[in-house]
């Protein structure tokens, strides 16, 4: 039986605590546990044994905190043999095996930390890699608490080596992991990267753990591995000791055998007496057989959308075709505008984000995993890359933290042998369209037979029904008028004939008639009568909303109505809104709304004020005037920084109102500035207000976000002609760094002037480290900024005007 | 002896006043948007807090503290005295951090007051553990790594003695800073 077989024959007893043990047998607070391997050799060896000894069918190798974070390079390798060659000495020639322990890396990812997910993908890649030399039969990744970890540490353990893989999760009180992901979305996305056992460690005793072991009975595949600790720690006479008694952790254990669990062992506080007992337990029980659940879904980091239970809606309006305003906000990486549009198909009631940046100004490979991570940093929703260039593909999806939704795949050879490896590495759910090299079938059986051609061909890479969802293309009626119809058709057959999930990308159909929505939507009620699980479609149209809504209503999934209800309510306030008297939020012009600092207000007045008057003259007569009185207000101290702070987001909302009247005209080129918090530190809340301003006062902003390293603020220097330079530092331990960025500028761009601000700073300071100039706060450096472009107009006799 | 737990401590009530001074108002002025804030922020605290206890003894080269050593005399000052200390470490989880994310990209003004509310809600719960471990004995104020003498890089050896890791899920950042941000450790003497 090889190992891949043997995890899914039956039970599988694992150890219980190896950390416990040492420290009983006198390993020093502080002392690296994983160093015993080669100075305690005879330790590990016999805590291994014990395990074996009681029964166990796997033991786990004294490697947890074992990588190039914690241990040098050259020693990793000698440590891991060690410990693979303690296991196996403790085995001798019983029939055990041997799991590589994995436990997290010691470092938090990006966005939360500062470690970019490749790097910690190599790290494991290489334990993995040394593990499998060392001669370990799986690999076993435990205690991960943070779900982007984890799957990182599944990708680098099967880029490093051919054996299974097994991963255990940590769960806080709350039932989620640490950073968030609740059980659902755990399985789902690790499910989804191939693994061949999954569940819980540690965290708690058997009972606390009951609640999540069987959300991934019900929704795992694979078998369910339970390693709870003894129950609660508490001190007794000055030593940690848990309240399970073996006899109580067993009873404890029993009915999660029988819900189905097959891997079992301890955590903290367990001993060979737990696992002993575990052996005693599982002599009388049956494993309950393994099921294929079939289920078809995608998660984000957090959270979970599966298909099957309603129809899916997929932003749309994340992609350029057709959008320019859009297509402008990717060749200028407008960050600001791209997550908006990200935010408002989430709070209008998206599942699921399509995110499409193709441009022949754009390089797909770099901007698709770019946006996929700063939208995975505002919104829950999981998300769809949509390129059919397979390298940006793989770049997003190697670091996008959940389990994707891939737009697109199709029938032709090339497609299906470039995509198809990439949703089994990566985990993700294919969309499929419905061609291939003859192009588009015109019959519904047409569309059926690449269908069942697809399949087949995914099946060859190992991908399943669970893992596609068929798009049979909706084709514009006013070219074929029975394009509809046999959309249709082929949305009914695909569910009815292969039992696969469906999308279309429902506004084709209206493509050349007036008034598309009313069509749209009427033809998405019929595919959703049809059988339709997915919509690709703009969740800012209010038609097609309700189409949805309605379709619920009438078809009873909406349960007393209540969504429609409360749905027809607020259409008719936002209709009362617009149609009647003006709300009384206290603002009439631009220029109040900005120096009040309401948004959404300043937004709409701005969209008013274009009728009547030009772009420069609303920015030269409300937003700068609204502008000024707020800084003033700020420096004299009759307003502070949360209402300064609100005014300059109105400001910016109505001038994002200005560049979308005019999208063709270039921006006035303001002096450029760059910005950037240096090297070390990552603290850059300061930083980005001062640049909020900056921007509303006119200049071109450089933002190179933070920890730069001092050649990136020197090379971006030169490349925008900047005048100014701002640095900004928060920790005392990063203004070396500081002078060091001020010392390479002075050598390299002698003419840029240097603006440094931060918590640790001073004006003495500052000058100290060879500043020109120290904001105290935003609005200081703002009008430093000015002086310094007055200055430039001088001598430049005004010609910049 | 060592005498350590993890506990997690239920909802504590918001100080407003104390937010409005870390977001930069004066006395007296709440920011805007702050019952917003408070509302989103509510459901993405956790109040988690792990502790050990350590004896400490003066020797020629500083103070020994039962997990590390340090020469430094401010918080040999701060300690006179005390034959014990409290070593905590409190957190309110990743959600704060999340939001402070998401609004950097989105709002500012928001981005702001996040931040001032994740300060706010870590020293409360700071406060909470110490008044509540303050109950049984006479416990002097805290006193963190990085204030006054005592250098920042002893997170390291805090995060080995309680240890953070695995007891709160904490990582610590080569350049010494916590993740999640909205984390303080801290030593109390008595």
């Amino acid at each position: 039986m090889t190992t891949k077989e043997r995890i899914r024959a039956g039970f599988l007893l694992l150890d219980g605590a190896m950390g416990t043990a040492l420290q009983r047998a006198g390993l020093a607070p502080g002392e690296k546990p994983e160093s015993w391997n080669l100075s305690h050799p005879d330790v590990i060896e016999s805590v291994h044994r014990r395990y074996v000894d009681a029964g166990a069918d796997l033991i786990l190798t004294n490697t947890f905190g074992l990588n190039a974070f914690r241990f040098e390079e050259a020693a990793l390798k000698d440590l891991v043999f060690a410990a693979v060659a303690c296991a196996r000495r403790a085995i001798g020639d019983r029939d055990v095996l041997v799991g590589l322990d994995i436990g997290p890396c010691g470092k938090m990812l990006a966005p939360l930390g500062d470690t970019d997910v490749e790097t910690v993908i190599a790290v494991f890649r290489q334990v993995a890699a040394l593990g499998a030399q060392a001669g370990a039969d799986l690999i076993f990744i435990e205690t991960m608490n943070d779900l982007a970890e984890a799957r990182a540490a599944v990708i680098g353990a099967k880029e490093g080596c051919e054996l299974p893989v097994i991963v255990s999760n940590a769960y806080g009180a709350d039932g989620r992991l640490l950073t968030g992901a609740d059980p659902e979305t755990v399985v789902t996305v690790l499910e989804g990267l191939g693994v061949d056992a999954l569940g819980v460690n540690c965290s708690q005793g058997p009972e606390g753990l009951a609640p999540i072991v069987e959300t991934y009975l019900k929704l795992a595949s694979v078998p369910v591995l339970v390693k709870p600790n003894a129950g609660l720690p508490r001190v007794e006479n000055g030593e940690t000791v848990y309240d399970l008694s073996p006899a109580d952790f067993c009873a404890a254990m029993r009915p999660l055998i029988r819900a189905g669990a097959r891997l079992l062992g301890g955590c903290c506080g367990t001993d060979e007496r737990y696992i002993a007992g575990l052996k005693a337990l599982l002599s009388g029980e049956t494993p309950l057989p393994l099921t294929e659940k079939n289920r078809c879904a995608v998660a984000s980091a957090r959270r979970t959308v599966s298909f099957g239970d309603g129809v899916v809606l997929i932003g749309e309006r994340l992609n350029p075709t057709g959008k320019k305003r859009l297509r402008q906000a990717l060749r200028e990486e407008d960050l600001a505008y791209l997550l908006g549009e990200a935010v408002s198909q989430e709070e209008a009631g998206a599942a699921v984000l399509d995110v499409n940046v193709g441009d022949p100004e754009v390089d797909e490979k770099t901007l698709l995993p770019r946006l996929i991570d700063e939208i995975g940093a505002v919104t829950d929703l999981p998300l769809q890359p949509d390129s059919a260039d397979s390298a940006a593909m793989e770049a997003a999806l190697r670091r996008y933290p959940g389990k994707a939704l891939i737009n697109s795949v199709n029938g032709t050879e090339e497609s299906m042998n470039a995509m198809f490896p990439l949703a089994k590495k990566y985990g993700g759910v294919l969309i499929a369209l419905t061609l291939d090299e003859t192009g588009i079938p015109e019959t519904a059986e047409g569309r059926l037979a690449v269908a069942k051609k697809i399949l087949a061909r995914a099946k060859d890479f190992g991908l399943t029904e669970k893992d596609l969802v068929f798009d049979p293309l909706a084709m514009a009626v006013s070219a074929d008028p029975g394009a509809a119809l046999v959309t249709l058709e082929a949305v009914r057959r695909i569910r009815e004939e292969l039992h696969c999930h469906t999308s279309l990308g429902v506004s084709n159909v209206s493509f050349g008639l007036p008034a598309r929505d009313g069509v749209t939507a009427a033809f998405f009620t019929l595919a959703m009568q049809a059988g339709l699980s997915a919509a690709i479609m703009n969740p800012l149209s209010g038609e097609m909303m309700r189409a949805v809504l309605c379709y619920r209503a009438l078809t009873g999934a909406d349960e007393g109505f209540r969504d429609y209800i409360a749905a027809a309510e607020r259409f008719t306030v936002t209709a009362r809104a617009s149609g009647g008297s003006k709300p009384a939020d206290g603002a009439d012009t631009v220029r109040e709304a900005v120096e009040k600092g309401l948004r959404a207000k300043a937004a709409a007045l701005c969209r008013e004020t274009l009728k009547e008057r030009d772009g420069l003259a609303v920015i030269r007569e409300e937003i700068i005037p609204a502008l000024d009185r707020v800084g003033e207000g700020f420096e004299n101290k009759t307003l502070f920084l949360p209402q300064l702070l609100m005014s300059a987001e109105a400001a910016s909302a109505a001038f994002e109102e200005i560049r979308a009247a005019a999208p063709a005209r270039e921006r006035a080129g303001g002096m450029p500035v760059v910005l950037a918090t240096v090297k070390g530190d990552v603290h850059d809340i300061g930083k980005n207000i001062v640049k909020l301003l900056l921007q509303n006062f006119g200049f071109t902003v450089t933002d190179l976000g933070k920890d730069v390293p001092p050649e990136r603020v020197v090379d971006a220097a030169r490349e925008t002609g900047a005048a100014l330079v701002g640095l900004s530092a928060l920790m005392t331990t990063t203004v070396p760094a500081m002078e060091e960025t001020i010392r390479a500028l002075r050598k390299e761009t002698p003419r840029v002037k240097i603006a440094v601000g931060g918590a640790v700073l001073n004006p003495e300071y500052a000058a100290a480290i060879g500043a020109d100039f120290y904001g105290r706060d935003a609005m200081e450096t703002v009008r430093f900024a000015e002086r310094l472009r007055d200055e430039e107009k001088a001598s430049n006799g005004g010609k910049t005007e | 002896m060592t005498e350590r737990g993890v506990c997690d401590y239920p909802a504590l009530p918001v100080n407003k006043e104390e937010i409005a001074r870390y977001a930069g108002c004066p006395r007296g002025v709440l920011p805007p948007l702050l019952e917003a804030c408070l509302a989103e922020a509510a459901g993405a605290v956790q109040n988690r807090v792990a502790w050990a206890c350590f004896s400490v003894s003066l020797t020629d080269e500083g103070m020994d503290l039962g997990f590390c050593k340090t020469p430094s005399r401010d918080l040999a000052r701060n300690l006179l005295g005390c034959e014990r200390i409290v070593l905590f470490a409190a957190t309110v989880g990743a959600g704060m951090d999340r939001l402070v994310q998401k609004y950097a990209r989105l709002s500012p003004a928001k981005a702001q007051l996040f931040q001032a509310i994740g300060a706010e809600r870590v020293e409360t719960l700071c406060d909470a553990f110490c008044r509540d471990f303050g109950k049984d004995v006479p416990l002097r104020p805290r006193y963190s790594p990085g204030y006054g003498d005592l250098p920042l890089s002893v997170q390291r050896d805090v995060f080995a003695a309680l240890p953070l890791e695995k007891s709160l899920g904490l990582t610590l950042g080569d350049n010494l800073l916590i993740t999640p941000t909205k984390t303080v450790t801290a030593i109390a003497g008595w």
